[in-house]
């Protein structure tokens, strides 16, 4: 979204992160509104399987997109409750469901290496790239991408519904 | 200010706008003289206001505004650079324009300064490629001393350092603006008789005259032009240097010249301030242009804030404390009135979409050759904003079609009688909370035989369908998809889309339209709308645990089928699930299944609430038969019991499920409250055989155990008669929709109430679910999404195809075919004559009290539904005794409704609903124009009635 260019090593970013099932994961805070614990929520039905719901944020209604299964990963335990990251998606704002959030950590630009070639094809598309931290790799998500992908999935849905 | 013409305020309001934004935009082009798309903008400004003042024949405007455009033509083009007395010459142009507009404003007229100097020198320095300093060079003294004032010192302070001093010097530079425009204003004041002087050149001598006019308010309304010629043009290029200055150190100074002297002139001429106190704020301060983002923030706020509101008033509700009942109350009414105001800023007059149709109407009529005159009546008539675009295009349609189609040209409008010039009605008013727009025209009319022939050539209806279409059903085919071309019926040719296209558009706002027409007098078109999109009433309804919002627009009725009957009413055609709504099908579409939720319940409910109801209720009972054989074993002496727990009501197993679920869950039936007392009743019995038989009384004990036993009966009689009852309240709730032309009811699990919601979009992530029209906050907090009613009958498979079905079928049932059965209603008017009417005419039967009928004009009404429906006793028509029960308070009415008009007609005596094959013979009495025909029913000869003609006579 406002990501800044990615100038000469040394230059820092700050990321907000959380954990999504195994993975370490984080966002540009600019695009994060806030983080919030976990709301009721309205069901969609027909709406495709990763939006879980629609949330009132202080009169602003939220679309909530569960990560694990947009990632592609199994269902959290439905003990579990996850947290509400809120981004901005232009005027508008989309929950991302995880299942526990990170600190906010700034890191050196040098640190950064496009998606190894290994990972998952469907999840190297949703992946800007990995910082490699001293102690594990945190995978940037690509949030345009997933507010997009979400987009069009559900007109497909709707096609197919329709 | 008030004879203005409206043309002209708003034109004003614009321009004071545009030169405000002349003003920074010559600033700022000093700046950056080469910047090509800043020129081009000053340049579309005055181009924009030359043109105005021309059409509104403001000629010195317009010369003006000539002058400094063909000064700023060399300079967009490049062949003249902009330099001083070129910004000088502008700004003078600036300032001119703006005492013109002011003069306009106080007096209607430009007033008697002609400008011929300032004309002049604009065309002087056009053709001065580089601009000699002509005007420099007039020998006034003061002049280059006040240019200099503020320029030097801000210049100065921002060189020797420019980090430190960055803040310090963007506040020396507005000092040195404002003091420089204080001794501008002063310096008039000192100069003012020296102002005479022959040398002055033409702009200070064309303001200053301006200036010297004694009337005080023109003082204020341009302290521009007093303050800026006043010390000369010299001045404002300084305040530009200032300016400019301050702008490169982005302090948000307001770059605008005019708002320093403005801010200014109090101070330096008190008496001109007050003056002008009474004269009111001129028109730009009484108007703000506002972002309708902005305002649908707030509306959005609003919205919060009122569902807070609601949430404090439970609160105050269950409070005893006065005074948070009293804050309470008056939060509520300014929360309403805030509402209010914030809806209302959204609002516009329909004046707005009206303006470009009297030109429409005048470029069609003359490549027609046709004479018309507009005439608008209730332009004020305000709506939201949305509406009034979405509306646009329909009225131009309709227009054009009055124009083109329905007025005549001179010559056949002569022959008619009528006069050369046709007329062209818009009328705009409130009815209802609604708005009505009409357009009606004294042309042609339309032609229904040519309209039915046309219908019955392309396959829309068929012969016999058209023989029994009612005028009034007739006019309404040309708003048939397919009919567009059709038009061609009144003359010319059609022309772009059809009508059919507007009645879309008409209806996607929630909207009507309807069409009234006399052959060889005129058509006229009824559009009604809703006031606003933002806020609409709606039906909430409850499947699968989750609440959902149906408007109202599309809501035709509910019905609701109970137990055994819903399982009869609904039957299948090949799978399909349909209902016998007054003898039409009525397709039906379960919510659950066109969302794909059947089964599954929302958050919080893991199991079907049915399944979870028997449960329940075969626990309570298995349980209570338990403990009672217990206390049998106790009282025989082979077991013991926990006194303190047999005793108290809340301890056994069914008291616990009745004190913590069932009362709550079943608490609007009065069978539990029942339940509940005979229970306690139960046990406080049995504690009084507890003390017996501790006593040894045992006979007494026996006794009272006894009656245990017929209480104990009581309460399991009362558990399963409200079984039932709960189980009833499962009945089938259908929802009767209109979508386009045709109807569906949708079968939900709960209707809950109807509300006015405040309508928010689905985000995009959700905009390709058809099944939803956007989304809303409940009362309570929580989202609920807005069904689209279309979208929920496209998902749940029912097609497009039979779109007009209905709507022929509607036309069959009304007609007067006597084939195939018919179900009639049989009504008896007191004197043994048997009467029945098809079913398909009857829109309800309601019961009314006697006392609720009043009299208009000798004719007996009734307030039905918010309307006046005239009431009409058929026995008084077919000389039955109406009296037959005169005890009876209630009278037994049939609605008959047609479009948007109803009648009821009051019988004696529903008898019977029956299914017959229609056999009628033509009847022969004084009233046959009345009947139908008369035929055999329950081998009784019956008369069958017409309400058509009725309710038409």
């Amino acid at each position: 979204m406002n990501e800044e260019p990615r100038s000469p090593a040394g230059q820092q970013h700050q990321y907000c992160t959380f954990y999504v099932n195994n993975l370490f994961l984080g966002i540009s805070v600019q695009q994060v509104q806030e983080v919030i614990r976990y709301q009721e929520m309205t069901r969609v039905p027909r709406a495709p399987a990763s939006i879980r719901g629609l949330i009132n944020l202080r009169g602003q209604i939220v679309t909530a997109i569960d990560l694990r299964c947009w990632l592609g990963m199994p269902e959290r335990d439905s003990q579990e409750l996850p947290m509400n990251v809120i981004v901005r998606d232009g005027s508008n704002a989309v929950s991302l469901l995880v299942d526990r959030i990170g600190d906010v950590i700034e890191v050196d630009e040098s640190l950064f290496e496009p998606p190894p070639s290994t990972v998952e094809a469907g999840l190297r598309g949703l992946i800007e790239g990995a910082y490699k931290l001293p102690d594990g790799l945190l995978l940037l998500l690509d949030t345009e991408r997933a507010l997009d992908e979400c987009d069009t999935r559900s007109s497909q849905t709707a096609r197919a519904a329709g | 200010m008030e004879g203005l013409d409206e043309i002209i305020s708003e034109f004003l309001v614009e321009s004071y706008e545009s030169l405000d934004r002349l003003d920074r935009d010559l600033l700022a082009l000093e700046d950056a003289p080469e910047d090509r798309a800043r020129l081009g903008s000053i340049f579309r400004t005055v181009h924009t206001i030359k043109g105005t003042s021309g059409f509104l024949a403001l000629s010195k405007l317009e010369k003006v505004a000539h002058v400094g455009e063909n000064l700023l033509v060399p300079l967009r083009d490049g062949e003249l650079n902009l330099n001083n007395e070129i910004a000088d010459g502008l700004l003078g142009m600036v300032d001119a324009i703006r005492s013109i507009l002011s003069q306009v404003e106080a007096s209607g007229t430009e007033g008697d300064e002609d400008y011929l100097e300032l004309i002049s020198r604009l065309e002087q320095l056009r053709h001065s490629p580089i601009a000699v300093p002509q005007v420099e060079s007039a020998p006034d003294a003061d002049e280059p001393v006040i240019a200099d004032v503020p320029a030097s010192p801000a210049k100065k302070a921002s060189a020797p350092d420019s980090k430190n001093g960055e803040s310090a010097n963007a506040s020396a530079a507005v000092n040195d603006q404002t003091s420089g425009s204080a001794t501008a204003s002063t310096a008039k004041k000192r100069r003012s008789p020296s102002s005479k002087t022959p040398s002055r050149n033409a702009p200070k001598k064309s303001s200053r005259k301006t200036t010297n006019t004694p009337a005080p308010s023109e003082v204020l309304t341009d302290p521009v032009a007093l303050a800026l010629p006043a010390c000369d043009h010299a001045n404002d290029p300084a305040v530009a240097a200032v300016l400019s200055e301050a702008d490169t150190h982005r302090v948000p100074v307001p770059v605008n010249a005019p708002s320093v002297p403005q801010a200014m002139l109090p101070t330096a001429d008190p008496a001109a301030a007050e003056t002008g106190a009474d004269r009111g704020p001129s028109l730009a301060d009484s108007s703000v242009r506002i972002d309708v983002a902005l305002l649908d923030k707030l509306m959005n706020l609003v919205g919060e804030l009122v569902l807070s509101r609601n949430q404090i008033l439970q609160f105050a509700q269950n409070s005893d404390d006065p005074a948070i009942a009293a804050t309470s109350q008056r939060l509520n009414l300014i929360t309403t009135e805030l509402q209010a105001g914030v809806m209302k800023t959204r609002m516009q007059p329909i004046r707005n979409a009206w303006a470009k149709l009297p030109r429409v109407v005048r470029d069609l009529s003359n490549s027609c050759g046709k004479q018309v005159e507009v005439q608008m009546e209730g332009a004020e008539t305000e709506l939201d904003k949305t509406i009034l675009e979405a509306i646009k295009d329909p009225l131009t349609h309709i227009v054009r079609n009055s124009v083109d189609h329905g007025i005549e040209s001179p010559e056949v409008r002569v022959a008619a009688g009528k006069p050369e010039e046709g007329t062209l009605w818009l009328r705009a008013y409130h009815e209802g909370g609604q708005v009505n727009i009409e357009i009606a025209d004294d042309g042609g009319g339309i032609n229904l035989e040519r309209v039915r022939n046309k219908a019955i050539e392309k396959g829309l209806i068929t012969q016999e369908q058209a023989a029994a279409m009612s005028d009034r059903e007739a006019v309404q085919l040309i708003l048939l998809p397919g009919f567009s071309t059709a038009a061609k019926v009144t003359n010319v040719s059609g022309r772009g889309v059809g009508m059919d296209v507007v009645k879309t558009n008409v209806e996607k706002i929630g909207g009507t339209l309807e069409i009234q027409s006399v052959f060889g007098q005129g058509t006229t078109l009824r559009i009604r709308i809703p006031l606003t999109l933002a806020i609409i009433p709606a039906l909430i309804v409850t499947t699968d645990g989750d609440r959902y919002a149906i408007p109202q627009v599309s809501l035709l009725e509910l019905v609701r089928l109970e137990g055994e009957q819903a399982k009869k009413q609904i039957e299948y055609v090949h799978g399909a699930p349909v209902y016998r709504l007054r003898g039409k099908l009525l397709p039906l579409v379960y919510l659950s299944k066109a969302l794909g939720t059947s089964g599954q319940r929302s958050a919080g409910h893991s199991e079907g609430q049915h399944s979870a109801l028997n449960l329940d209720f075969m626990v309570a009972r298995s349980r209570h038969l338990a403990w009672k054989g217990r206390l049998r074993n106790f009282l025989d002496g082979r077991e013991t019991m926990n006194v303190d727990e047999a005793v108290s009501p809340k301890a056994c197993s069914l008291g616990k499920w009745l004190y913590a679920e069932g009362l709550q869950q079943f608490g609007h039936l009065p069978k539990v409250h029942q339940l509940e007392k005979a229970h306690a009743e139960m046990h406080a019995t049995v504690g009084k055989v507890f003390q017996k038989h501790s006593q040894g009384d045992m006979e007494a004990a026996e006794q009272l155990a006894k009656e245990v036993e017929s209480l104990s009966h009581r309460t399991v009689a009362l558990l399963d008669d409200l079984k039932e009852t709960a189980e009833g309240t499962d009945a089938v709730n259908i929802v009767v929709l209109r979508a386009n032309d045709r109807q569906y009811g949708l079968v939900v699990d709960k209707v809950n109430d109807s509300a006015e919601i405040v309508v928010k979009p689905l985000s995009r992530q959700l905009k390709g679910l058809s099944e939803y029209a956007g989304t809303t906050i409940m009362g309570d907090g929580t989202v609920a999404l807005i069904l689209d009613v279309m979208g929920v009958a496209v998902a749940a498979g029912l097609s497009a195809e039979h779109r007009d079905q209905i709507h022929t079928a509607g036309l069959r049932d009304t007609g007067r075919s006597s084939q195939g059965t018919q179900t009639l209603l049989v009504v008896d008017l007191g004197d043994s004559r048997r009467f029945a009417l098809p079913t398909s005419m009857v829109a309800r039967l309601e019961k009314v009290a006697v006392d609720t009928v009043e009299l208009t004009d000798g004719h007996e009404v009734i307030q039905y539904r918010g309307e006046i429906m005239p009431i009409v006793r058929l026995a008084n028509i077919f000389g039955g005794t109406d009296s037959g029960d005169p005890e009876s308070s209630e009278l037994q009415i049939i609605v008959y409704s047609e479009q948007d008009f109803s009648c009821g007609f009051a019988v004696n005596r529903i008898v019977d609903i029956v299914e017959t094959e229609l056999n009628l013979q033509k009847s022969e009495g004084r009233h046959n124009e009345y009947l139908l025909g008369t035929t055999v029913i329950q081998n009784r000869v019956t008369d069958v009635l017409n309400l058509c003609s009725l309710a038409r006579n």
